[in-house]
């Protein structure tokens, strides 16, 4: 069985730290949900509270609908995979997964026979009475899941459970979560930093920052309309550039910035005058070639800083109207680019693929 | 005796000087060095740690000791003949004197049973108590707290063994801390006589040994990965289930390593027991105590010894045999 998960209000302070501040959010049955954020965004904190590690200091968890303040984490229908998974290393693989049907009193010829159908599920049938030490580290991930699974959870907790894997293991193991997470139907709850996780395997994301849920949304939601500058900065590449809103007209805004008037999509209904951050995803940027004069607005014209060569494509890096410098990448058409490092060059990129939000902090990179 | 000592000296000094002696004392040097732990340590080094161990396991503990066993074949009773080997020492434990009225030495073989069973009474007393604290200080408290929890159990040990037994007399006595407490809290009417009960001589050697039992199983839970316990019990465990299937089999070497420590050492204690003893227990450590310095026989001292020592050193090889620790794990 399956349960949604809903945060009221929720609220949890560490003494003066707030770690999560006021989150309301409907996680639905059976879905992909991720938490995405930096390090100490109070992500792993949420997930700790559905589990019952530590108690909401104001609001209230749900699952399934019923309150769960004052239900400890072995009564609560969750289980919990640890970002270092915390397989038990005295026992051997069959009785790690069998772990929780122990605790429930299953008779040891059932709980093997459990055992081994989710080793099945996780494919390492057989192998259920090697110790854990013998497993590689995407076995032993596997392991963690069988064993969390056994429980029959209604909802299952995951606490970057990839992030101990080298980076082939892990987008390999992101398809396996996914196909795991459909085979069993339970709600998951996914927790990461990797926007890359977040966006290839859940069907909606939470960008967190500083405790506070800033968006909630599908990924292509996330990626094409972030609603803070946070958002924005934080998932995929971004150039922001600064501004005082001058002129809102239709769906868009034009903003007054060091390199001119620049015309965005105005989302967050801007009003002339507030101060505003313009993005323009590096894949939106194009160069201007020398006499081409169609472009008729939103051009830049700045100084190149460095150019990386990448193969099929080449990055360019060029000085912003911050410190940080506009990036984008042009394709490699077999004979390099013609500029030089010094030299001025004209960008553009149309209206429609830049969006113009209210200023506020970025991410860190 | 003599004898003995000389041929054991005969054998160290030719083991050490017969290299030496030889015509082809380069050769021999140089076969030395090839030695893989003279290599890595040097000549110098590697003679000194050599040595040094040699002189610690060597002189000190094996040499001694074998004497010990060689004199407790030896007739030394007064009037005996100290140069023949007997077995009386070892019989008269199990059997007593020929002239006594029951067939075995009951009164010897009743408290050497009992100082076995009492030390493992003291053990598992100890473990029930440090366990918990063991667990706590490595678990659940930060560093200052630990710290200052662990300062607290240790200051005590700085006063001698001798001192803290008898502050046990002062608190167990009739008119001690405990009863008068008792009596003018209106709960006792008479004194209880903790003394003659053995109740202030288990307490004693519970406490004397507290430190080697926290310690070890400290260690073992410190490096137990907290979210392992809460992976327990996010999976439905109750407290109790978590520390019988996860923590102690995790501190196994560590309480191991505790009770073998402390089980030796109470048996094998002299001042606690002599101290806080009542007036009709004795501890088999006091009659061995006895046979040395009133009864003057020293042979029949060393046998009872060597009964204690290796019936100890058994029972302890075949608990742990029981509970699957492996004897390297005790220096974990």
């Amino acid at each position: 069985m399956s349960s949604g998960v809903d945060l009221e209000h929720v609220t949890i302070r560490f003494g003066d730290f707030t770690a999560v501040d006021d989150a309301n959010l409907a996680i639905r049955k059976g879905e992909f949900f991720s938490f995405l954020g930096p390090s100490g965004c109070g992500k792993t904190t949420i997930l700790r509270a559905v589990s019952g590690f530590n108690e909401p200091t104001e609001g209230t968890i749900r699952i399934n609908g019923s309150d769960m303040r004052g239900i400890g984490p072995n009564k609560r229908p969750t289980a919990l995979i640890f970002q270092n998974l915390a397989l038990f290393p005295l026992m051997s693989v069959a009785d790690n997964i069998a772990f929780g049907l122990e605790v429930e009193g299953v008779k040891y010829v059932e709980r093997r026979r459990r055992a081994e159908e989710l080793l099945d599920l996780i494919a390492l049938s057989g192998q259920g009475d090697k110790m854990v030490s013998e497993l590689s580290g995407g076995q032993k991930q596997r392991v963690a899941i069988a064993r969390a699974l056994a429980v029959e959870p209604e909802v299952l907790l995951l606490d970057e459970p990839l992030s101990a894997l080298d980076l082939k293991l892990r987008q390999h193991m992101r398809s396996e979560l996914r196909n795991i997470q459909q085979r069993v139907g339970i709600t998951f709850i996914y927790i990461t930093h990797d926007q890359g996780e977040a966006l290839t395997m859940s069907d909606r994301i939470a960008v967190m920052s500083a405790g506070v849920i800033e968006q909630v949304g599908d990924g292509s939601t996330i990626y094409n309309e972030p609603e803070t500058a946070f958002v924005a900065s934080f998932v995929g590449e971004n150039n922001p550039f600064y501004g005082k809103v001058v002129k809102v007209e239709g769906e868009y805004a034009q903003i007054q910035n060091k390199f001119g008037l620049l015309r965005g999509r105005n989302t967050q209904d801007m009003n002339v005058g507030d101060a505003a951050i313009l993005f323009v995803r590096p894949e939106a940027l194009s160069l201007v070639e020398g006499n081409d004069t169609t472009p008729a607005e939103n051009i830049i014209e700045s100084t190149i800083l460095a150019e990386e060569f990448e193969g099929p494509s080449i990055h360019i890096h060029m000085e912003g109207d911050t410190e940080k410098r506009i990036s984008f990448s042009v394709s490699n058409e077999g004979k390099g680019t013609h500029l030089k490092v010094g030299d001025t060059a004209k960008i553009c990129f149309n209206v429609d693929r830049a969006i113009v939000l209210p200023e506020g902090d970025l991410a860190d990179e | 005796m003599s004898d003995f000592l000389s041929v054991f000296l005969a054998v160290v000094l030719a083991l050490l000087v017969a290299p030496m002696l030889q015509k082809n004392t380069d050769t021999v040097w140089a076969n030395l060095r090839q030695i893989t732990f003279v290599k890595k340590n040097g000549v110098l080094v590697s003679t000194y740690l050599l040595g040094a161990v040699f002189i610690w396991v060597g002189l000190m503990i094996v040499a001694p000791q074998l004497y010990m066993v060689d004199f407790s074949f030896r007739d030394g009773a007064i009037g005996g003949n100290p140069d023949a080997y007997t077995l009386k020492n070892y019989s008269y434990l199990i059997f007593g004197r020929d002239s006594d009225e029951n067939l075995f030495n009951l009164l010897h073989l009743q408290i050497f049973l009992k100082t076995i069973l009492a030390s493992v009474g003291v053990t598992l007393l100890a473990f029930l108590l440090c366990y918990p604290i063991a667990y706590y200080l490595a678990q659940s408290t930060k560093g200052g707290t630990t710290r200052l929890f662990l300062i607290a159990l240790i200051l005590p040990f700085w006063v001698n063994e001798i001192l803290r037994a008898f502050a046990f007399r002062i608190l167990f006595g009739s008119s001690g801390v405990i009863n008068v407490t008792l009596m003018g809290m209106g709960i006792l009417d008479e004194p209880i006589d903790f003394i003659k009960a053995d109740v202030a001589m288990y307490a004693g050697l519970s406490y004397a040994y507290i430190l080697l039992m926290v310690f070890p199983i400290y260690n073992a839970i410190e490096s137990l990965d907290h979210n392992q316990i809460e992976a327990a019990r996010d999976l439905g465990s109750p407290w109790w289930r978590i520390h019988y299937r996860v923590v102690i089999p995790y501190a196994k070497p560590g309480i191991a390593s505790g009770c073998t420590m402390v089980f030796m050492l109470s048996a094998g204690a002299l001042a606690v027991p002599q101290i806080l003893g009542g007036p009709s227990s004795l501890w088999f450590t006091q009659i061995i105590y006895d046979w040395f310095f009133t009864g003057g026989d020293w042979s029949r001292g060393s046998a009872y010894a060597f009964v204690l020592l290796f019936s100890c050193i058994i029972f302890v090889l075949a608990v742990m045999k029981f509970f699957k620790v492996n004897l390297g794990e005790l220096a974990k």
